[in-house]
């Protein structure tokens, strides 16, 4: 079997405009704050409390059936840096306030899901605060099932606790792993263990110095 | 760091304990939920994939697998890295179909960048997404015969594949590995005689098409081991976010490549997407055949009408993205690959997330593994088609 | 052997002499399936070469890989069932030298002369299955006694059509002694006409194939492997097994496809025989002495026949499942085999 069903071509960016304004006739209040960048994608952002149920109004009442993935963002500059810090001198300066992205935030740690129509072929972004104290939001399995692997992922590597999630373990890391790896505070322990060790003098190539353009450094 | 090391022979004598207490089956026989573990050395597997699976006689009542053997930190990697670097590292998600990881990657960061690779790099880059694409199935179609038990079929694939392999070699100097593609175009130009040489080789891959169909799709056994076993209705695929052909044999009309426009060539050819309404394990495999055949005829159209111009676009020596968040995801040959990038306005991205294609078909092989007999998890893992790299990242 | 060697040696010669001989008509089979089939034809097919650093054209690599399994160090799993996990690849090579004993290599050429050879053939070939069993059991590893318990349940099925089969060939030579149905049909005749002979693959084709069949199950090979299963239980049963244990398991497998093959070229091809109208022999004991010689080689040419189908099968096929298997055996074996041997019966009386 095949198709050869073209996509429909939607002016302006009415489509997505379209979908900010169901989800806000659904949701309320909750919708935070939106943004939709023409003919490329759009973001939401709705409050915590209502992550479950956008879910439910997205997949169930606006048609977005297809669940792409599940993760979230942290969003304080690493105070690492790279990880090339010269260990025997004292650390640089950083500059280290909070600015989240798209659809703006108030907390250090945002979730980051994303849904697809596969019948208008069009995904939306959500993202959701998440509070520093308490990191819990509410689990989507009983919407999306497949959401199972990737909150177990995002539990192992952010620390965020899923409520409702029926077996919160790890994903990729041992069950006894202390920390959460892709927190911004938690060093890369490749470049703790072993300091980078800077730019090291390279003997000139044989028949001249031709570099390649094109790559950075 | 003693602690660390006791730890860590507590945990050996602890996972020595349980395997040693499970084998203990001359002592009591236990034929009521066995607990059989495939992996993570297995032939079956591609890579280190543990399934754990609980079995009644034959018939498996709960399998899950358990990932992470092969997990390598990407996404944290990728927040010390440069953007070129990035580009390097992420060739090794899905090493059989190694270009079609820097795609969406770089296209990402061209998005945040607002330019475009001129019409010829990106004539190329299709081209060359699609040989990944055939070196990677081609490879998933011997692959399937040896899983099921008919050993002579792999022969045939990697003394096929060879042949696209040779390709991209000579395109872009890397078998496995190309890290050919660069923010704003490509390293380099294709060199002489590529398209004449690929055209011969795209008639060679129609004809292992042929021949595996032949030699695999029409026996019998196959048939029989394939058809009804591991069906995978349309709206658990849409769930568990199934995609490439997993999602088309569960009968969903959608292809990446078709149904958005990203700055690539395939809308400037003609060609054909496969679906299947059945969601069997034959489904799935045939699909990836006839989507082999279909790539084949993709690039031969593709060579016909490369444009010319430079392979390059105008970028800075040293590349800063600016701020800003960006998602592109391509119809890689294990599904939907993206890349959802972060950035800060600094040499590399802020953060990085791989939605890799595998992680997903296999998120839902607890579901799909229920009340299946032992060689039909082989039959479902092989239908299903993951590379370890992708769900482990 | 008995009329060759009665009047010449001493009893303990001419059984060194059996024990020799048996030893060989194992072995060589073995050896021979493993390097043309396996090595060579198998690769060809697969477009490789297959192996040829040891010796010409590989020709050395049995050597080799004899030497290798044999320098492998004894492993026995500490909480495997010492005694039986050491005697299992032994009771699987009894089988097969048990079964070589009643195949007729020439006129003369025999280890013994049964009256009901095909009733013992039938039965000693289950003894192999004892041996499998056993060594899926004692293996303490959960792999292992899947593999064995699948290879219980397959080998037992695919006696019965084997069985059956064998029987239009009785009927049809009226004895069960494998040296008079190679006599019935080399001396026979086909509607009169006696130039071919009167194999029996021509009137029993049914019985054959089914043989054939019942003979890949037997044998474990692919289509049929299940206990086996390369790529899901490592190598089922014989997964713990190392070194020369390994060896004897392996030389097991392909001595039995081999004496199989002989089996089957006795019962269907006509044996150590050439159509006895071709020299003008009327019963056995006119046939000349020369075909003490040839006869076991007429027998390996039509061995290797066989064992070519039967290794050829196995490349080409994917795997039946265990369910799939079992279905095939009893639902559609089984009767067709009823059915063939009603109609031998009724043709034997009929002609």
């Amino acid at each position: 079997m095949s198709s050869d069903a073209p996509v429909a071509e939607i002016p302006g960016d009415t489509l997505r405009q379209r979908i900010v304004d169901d989800l806000r006739s659904h949701l309320g209040a909750d919708l935070i704050d939106s943004v939709v960048k023409p003919g490329d994608d759009v973001w939401v952002r709705v409050s915590a409390s209502a992550w479950r149920e956008t879910a439910r109004v997205l997949r169930h009442e606006m048609g977005f059936d297809y669940f792409c993935f599940l993760s979230a963002i942290d969003w304080m500059p690493s105070p690492f840096g790279k990880g090339e810090d010269d260990p025997t001198a004292p650390p640089p300066e950083r500059d280290d306030t909070i600015r989240q992205g798209y659809a703006g935030g108030d907390t250090r740690l945002q979730m980051l899901a994303r849904v697809t129509s596969s019948v208008l072929h069009v995904g939306l972004n959500i993202k959701c605060d998440v509070a520093d104290a308490d990191a819990t939001v509410d689990s989507w399995i009983p919407v999306y099932a497949g959401a199972n692997w990737h909150e177990r992922e995002t539990h192992e590597m952010f620390g965020i606790v899923f409520a409702g999630h029926p077996d919160l373990r790890n994903m990729y890391l041992p069950t006894d792993f202390e920390g959460h790896p892709l927190r911004k505070d938690f060093p890369l322990l490749a470049r703790m263990v072993k300091p980078w060790p800077g730019i090291v003098d390279v003997e000139p190539l044989p028949g001249g110095d031709n570099d390649e353009e094109g790559d950075a450094e | 760091m003693t602690s660390t090391e006791s730890l860590i022979d507590r945990r050996q004598m602890a996972y020595i304990a349980a395997q040693a207490s499970d084998a203990r089956v001359n002592v009591e026989l236990e034929t009521e939920g066995m607990t059989l573990n495939i992996g993570p050395q297995h032939p079956a597997t591609h890579g280190t994939l543990r399934i754990i699976a609980r079995l009644d006689g034959e018939q498996v009542v709960w399998a899950e697998p358990s990932c992470g053997y092969m997990h390598r930190g990407y996404e944290k990697l990728t927040e010390v890295r440069t953007y070129p670097q990035v580009t390097a590292l992420i060739n090794r998600i899905d090493w059989l179909g190694s270009f079609a990881n820097e795609v969406p990657f770089i296209l990402a960061a061209e998005k945040l960048m607002e330019i475009e690779a001129p019409p010829r790099a990106q004539h190329i880059r299709t081209i060359l997404f699609e040989l990944s694409r055939i070196a990677n199935v081609s490879l998933f179609l011997g692959d399937l015969g040896v899983q099921l038990g008919a050993v002579t079929p792999v022969f045939m694939a990697f003394r096929d594949r060879e042949y696209v392999l040779n390709l991209i070699e000579a395109a872009t100097g890397g078998r496995f590995h190309p890290n050919f593609d660069r923010i704003g175009g490509l390293k380099d130009d294709l060199p002489a005689g590529f398209v004449d040489e690929t055209r011969v080789v795209m008639k060679k891959l129609r004809n292992f098409c042929d021949e595996i169909e032949n030699l695999l799709f029409g026996n019998e056994i196959f048939q029989s081991r394939t058809r009804g076993i591991g069906v995978i209705p349309k709206d658990i695929a849409l769930q568990y976010g199934l995609s490439g052909a997993n999602l088309r044999a569960s009968g969903v009309d959608w292809d990446l490549r078709r149904d958005q426009s990203l700055p690539m060539a395939w809308n400037k050819v003609d060609w054909k997407v496969w679906t299947h309404p059945d969601g069997d394990s034959f489904a799935r495999c045939w699909i990836r055949l006839q989507e082999v055949r279909e790539s084949t005829r993709i690039v031969d159209q593709l060579l016909d009408t490369i444009p010319s111009g430079p392979v390059m676009a105008k970028v800075p020596r040293i590349i800063k993205v600016p701020e800003g968040e960006a998602w592109v995801s391509t119809e890689n040959p294990l599904g939907e690959m993206g890349y959802y990038v972060v950035s800060k306005g600094d040499l590399g991205p802020f953060r990085t997330k791989i939605r890799s294609a595998s992680f997903n078909n296999i998120s839902v092989v607890p579901w799909v593994m229920k009340g299946v007999y032992v060689p039909d998890i082989i039959t479902i893992l092989a239908s299903l088609y993951f590379i370890l790299g992708d769900i482990d990242r | 052997m008995n009329a060759l060697l009665a009047a010449d040696l001493p009893y303990w010669a001419q059984s060194l002499l059996r024990v020799l001989g048996g030893i060989v008509a194992v072995l060589l089979p073995a050896g021979t399936i493993v390097y043309v089939f396996l090595f060579k034809m198998m690769s060809f097919m697969q477009s490789r070469l297959g192996p040829m650093e040891a010796g010409p054209y590989g020709s050395l690599q049995l050597v080799a890989e004899v030497g290798k399994w044999l320098q492998k160090e004894d492993i026995t799993p500490e909480r495997a069932d010492r005694f039986i996990f050491k005697i299992a690849p032994l009771v699987v090579l009894a089988s097969t030298f048990l079964l070589v004993a009643v195949v007729p290599f020439g006129p003369d050429a025999w280890f013994t002369n049964f009256e009901a050879g095909v009733f013992y053939m039938l039965a000693v070939s289950s003894v192999s299955v004892l041996g499998i069993l056993i060594a899926g059991w004692a293996s303490a590893n959960k792999y292992s006694l899947l593999g064995g318990l699948r290879a219980a349940g397959q080998l037992i099925a695919y006696e019965l059509p084997m069985v059956l089969a064998v029987i239009g060939v009785i009927i049809q030579a009226g004895t069960m002694n494998l040296q008079q149905i190679v006599v019935a049909q080399n001396a026979g005749s086909i509607f009169g006409w006696d130039g071919l002979g009167n194999p029996y693959i021509l009137t029993q084709f049914v019985g054959f194939i089914i043989f054939m069949i019942a003979v890949q199950a037997e044998l474990t090979q692919t289509p049929f492997d299940m206990p086996i299963a390369e790529s899901e239980l490592v190598s089922g049963y014989m997964t713990e097994y190392s070194g020369f244990r390994f060896l004897t398991f392996f030389i097991a497998e392909f001595a039995t496809a081999g004496v199989f093959a002989l089996i089957a070229s006795v019962l269907f091809l006509g044996g150590w025989g050439i159509p006895f109208a071709w020299f003008d022999w009327s019963t056995i004991d006119s046939v000349d002495d020369w075909m003490n010689v040839v006869g076991p080689l007429i027998m390996v040419t039509k061995m290797m026949l066989l064992a070519f189908i039967i290794m050829w099968v196995r490349f080409s096929y994917p795997r039946f499942r265990e369910d799939q298997l079992q279905r095939f055996a009893w639902k559609a074996l089984v009767p067709i085999s009823l059915v063939n041997i009603m109609v031998t019966a009724i043709l034997k009386v009929a002609f």
